[in-house]
């Protein structure tokens, strides 16, 4: 990459950071800022310590505890494994003299939310965690991206991290969503396209005017799945609508250096004359609401749509490929998207945990009931989340619709707390990924926006919010 | 980290595509806070049925791919979560090699730092190779060489440089860095005065 011409947001961001090359050859890069969750942070600090290494600056680093905790009753922290996962990472925190929010503390959250939710996310910077879905703050400009926990650890030690450069591409989304379509069903909808290896070597930016008309949570659902894509992360320029909703946030910059952060975030969008080694570009209007039907991200259909038949496969790694995913969801092919029956709502993740998601679905249910053989469940994204919620009277109108009110944290996204689904039990979930038993052993997930998950909750069935009064 | 030279042995076919990093380890493992003792749950849910019996037809159940070293896949493994637990448990099981035709990037890199070698072939050599795992052939798989045999199979295969040569001796990665830590620092001394708001926490 050379420093003069025209340079992409991702080049400008990388050259801004690089530390320097190591003999080796590789690219040493600073690390702006390190969150840390409780599931890939342990054997990184028992690292440090059998090395008797320090960290080497601590007050860039945040933690928090979201994957095992309990949504109700979180005093007691029952499986004992977990409480140990928990307990170690105040320990570790500690010892090291890291900030770390308890689970008592209302900003404790699921760590991607609670970063921008803080103002600790901020455009420009570098960011990592141990978890693929870290790709969620590039909403801000801020190249941020998964690491596993060898590289927590190597983070933790010299605020650094060994990388070559990604590819650039650019997925170029133009035009007015139509009616009842939004960012989820956008993301979902470039998966189906690309595949989740379409993206791999790649950071995507994600342009155009319907991009760049979403809110900043809308944003957040977008980038968040980039990861689903396979890549390695994924980008949006930053714009007023970013500045506004980073300012006065605990963890932004003071008044003492706004403006010149701001001038800053303002250099970094992308060049107009800048390469890409990937273009797509696509017209929203041929976008609807979107739901998954199989046991992959990119197993998308039309709400409108049929379960797709293994016999229309190009190859026959596809066909048994479907094939297998059908047997999984217990799907017959050709059935409307629209009869499938479900027992399960689950809202919530880091995908759509977010208090604009919550006020979507409380405006759907409102003065109406959930499906009587349907079991719902919000899990707000933060205790944050949950308190402005309360405020607005929200959790109400969900309890009211039979809706169950839980503690803020990863939930059911991923069933490591008791939160999971039975097998061969149905979800309509807002999260990210409806692999084989993710949500639960057996477990049958279909991916879809908090809109439709709200009105599927409702009809009991998998509903089209188009249809929907 | 454990050196990697060269291996030999059966190779354990898998033709499933996208296999995600909860295929290889679901999230009931995360819990430890240890690095082994992950090779016993591996592939949990193909290899044990509802009651924690072995099912016995799944490859790894089976013998003499149950001693394994070797693991021939369909094309994105280990896509999804970013857990270190999935190679941690690959290796507890006594996996050092996994070939497919293309990795997820958190999954691949990850490999790197547990002495496991990711090997990307075309689809044309993956189907070659997936035939002999299931006929049982033997492998040999040289990195120095960047080759792997298999019968009468001679398929050379890519590598970065430095990935390879972290492998051959086995590098602590973390100590090479720390070898740079003036430039680290001269770093953060040049930003803390360009970009001051990234310095200040409250
Ligand atoms: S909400 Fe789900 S995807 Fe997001 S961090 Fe938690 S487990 Fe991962």
């Amino acid at each position: 990459m050379s420093n003069q011409g025209p340079k992409t947001l991702f080049d400008k961001i990388w050259s801004e950071h690089l530390v320097g090359q190591r003999e080796d050859g590789t690219n040493l890069l600073y690390i702006d800022r390190h969150l840390v969750h409780e599931v890939t942070s342990p054997q990184a600090f028992e690292g440090l310590k059998i090395s008797n290494r320090p960290v080497h600056r601590p007050e860039a680093t945040i933690a928090v505890a979201d994957h095992n905790v309990p949504t109700i009753n979180r005093q007691n922290i029952e499986d004992p494994q977990s409480k140990i996962q928990v307990e170690t990472l105040a320990k570790n925190t500690k010892e090291h003299g890291i900030q770390y929010f308890d689970l008592m503390d209302q900003r404790q959250g699921i760590v991607h939310i609670i970063g921008p939710e803080q103002g600790i996310t901020q455009p420009g910077m570098t960011i990592v965690c141990g978890d693929s879905h870290t790709s969620t703050h590039g909403a801000f400009g801020a190249l941020a991206f998964g690491i596993g926990t060898s590289e927590v650890e190597h983070v933790l030690a010299t605020q650094t991290i060994v990388q070559n450069p990604a590819k650039n591409m650019r997925i170029s989304v133009n035009g007015e969503l139509p009616f009842g379509v939004n960012s989820k069903d956008l993301i979902l909808y470039i998966i189906g396209k690309i595949g989740t290896a379409g993206g791999t070597g790649h950071v995507i930016e994600y342009a155009g005017s319907s991009i760049m008309g979403l809110s900043m949570e809308g944003r957040m659902t977008i980038c968040n799945m980039s990861i689903e894509a396979g890549a390695r992360a994924g980008l949006i320029s930053p714009d007023q609508t970013t500045f506004n909703y980073i300012k006065g946030r605990p963890y932004a910059p003071g008044t003492e250096h706004w403006d010149q952060a701001v001038e800053y975030w303002s250099s970094l969008p992308s060049d107009n004359d800048a390469n890409y080694d990937h273009e797509i570009v696509i017209d929203s209007s041929e976008i609807d609401p979107m739901v998954t039907w199989g046991t992959s991200p990119e197993d998308v259909v039309s709400v409108k749509g049929t379960v797709p038949n293994p016999s229309s496969a190009k190859t026959e790694n596809k066909k048994k490929s479907i094939e297998r995913s059908l047997e999984y969801m217990g799907l017959k092919p050709g059935t409307k998207i629209t009869d499938i029956k479900l027992d399960k709502i689950f809202i919530g993740s880091c995908t759509n945990g977010r208090i604009e998601d919550l006020r979507k679905v409380a405006s759907i249910v409102k003065d109406k009931k959930i499906a009587s053989h349907v079991q719902a469940m919000i899990v707000p994204g933060s205790g944050l989340v949950k308190k402005q919620a309360e405020e607005e009277g929200i959790d109400k109108i969900l309890k009211d619709a039979g809706f169950e009110w839980r503690e803020a944290g990863c939930s059911m996204c991923l069933g490591m707390n008791p939160d999971q689904l039975k097998p061969g039990e149905r979800c309509a979930s807002t999260s990210n990924r409806n692999f084989e038993g993710r949500q639960g052993r057996g477990g049958r997930t279909h991916l879809m926006s908090p809109e439709l998950a709200a009105a599927s909750a409702i009809t009991g069935n998998i509903s089209d919010i188009r249809d929907f009064t | 980290m454990d050196k990697f030279h060269s291996l030999k042995g059966i190779a354990a076919p898998l033709p499933i595509v996208n296999i995600d990093t909860d295929m290889i380890i679901p999230k009931q493992f995360l819990k430890t806070i240890k690095r082994t003792g992950l090779g016993v749950s591996l592939f949990y849910e193909m290899r044990y049925d509802n009651d924690g019996n072995l099912i016995k037809d799944f490859v790894l159940n089976t013998s003499p791919y149950d001693q394994s070293k070797i693991l021939v896949a369909g094309d994105n493994f280990g896509c999804g979560s970013s857990r270190e637990h999935a190679p941690w448990s690959l290796k507890d099981f006594g996996i050092r090699s996994v070939i497919s035709t293309s990795f997820a990037d958190i999954f691949y890199n990850n490999c790197f730092q547990n002495g496991i070698l990711p090997i990307v072939v075309s689809p044309e050599n993956l189907d070659q190779l997936m035939t002999a795992a299931k006929n049982q052939i033997e492998f040999t798989i040289d990195l120095p060489e960047q080759v792997i045999k298999a019968g009468n199979h001679l398929i050379k295969f890519e590598i970065e440089e430095f990935r390879k040569e972290r492998l051959l001796q086995g590098l602590d990665d973390i100590g090479i860095t720390l070898g740079y830590k003036d430039k680290i620092n001269a770093y953060e001394e040049d930003k803390k005065n360009k970009k001051p708001w990234l310095f200040k926490n409250n």
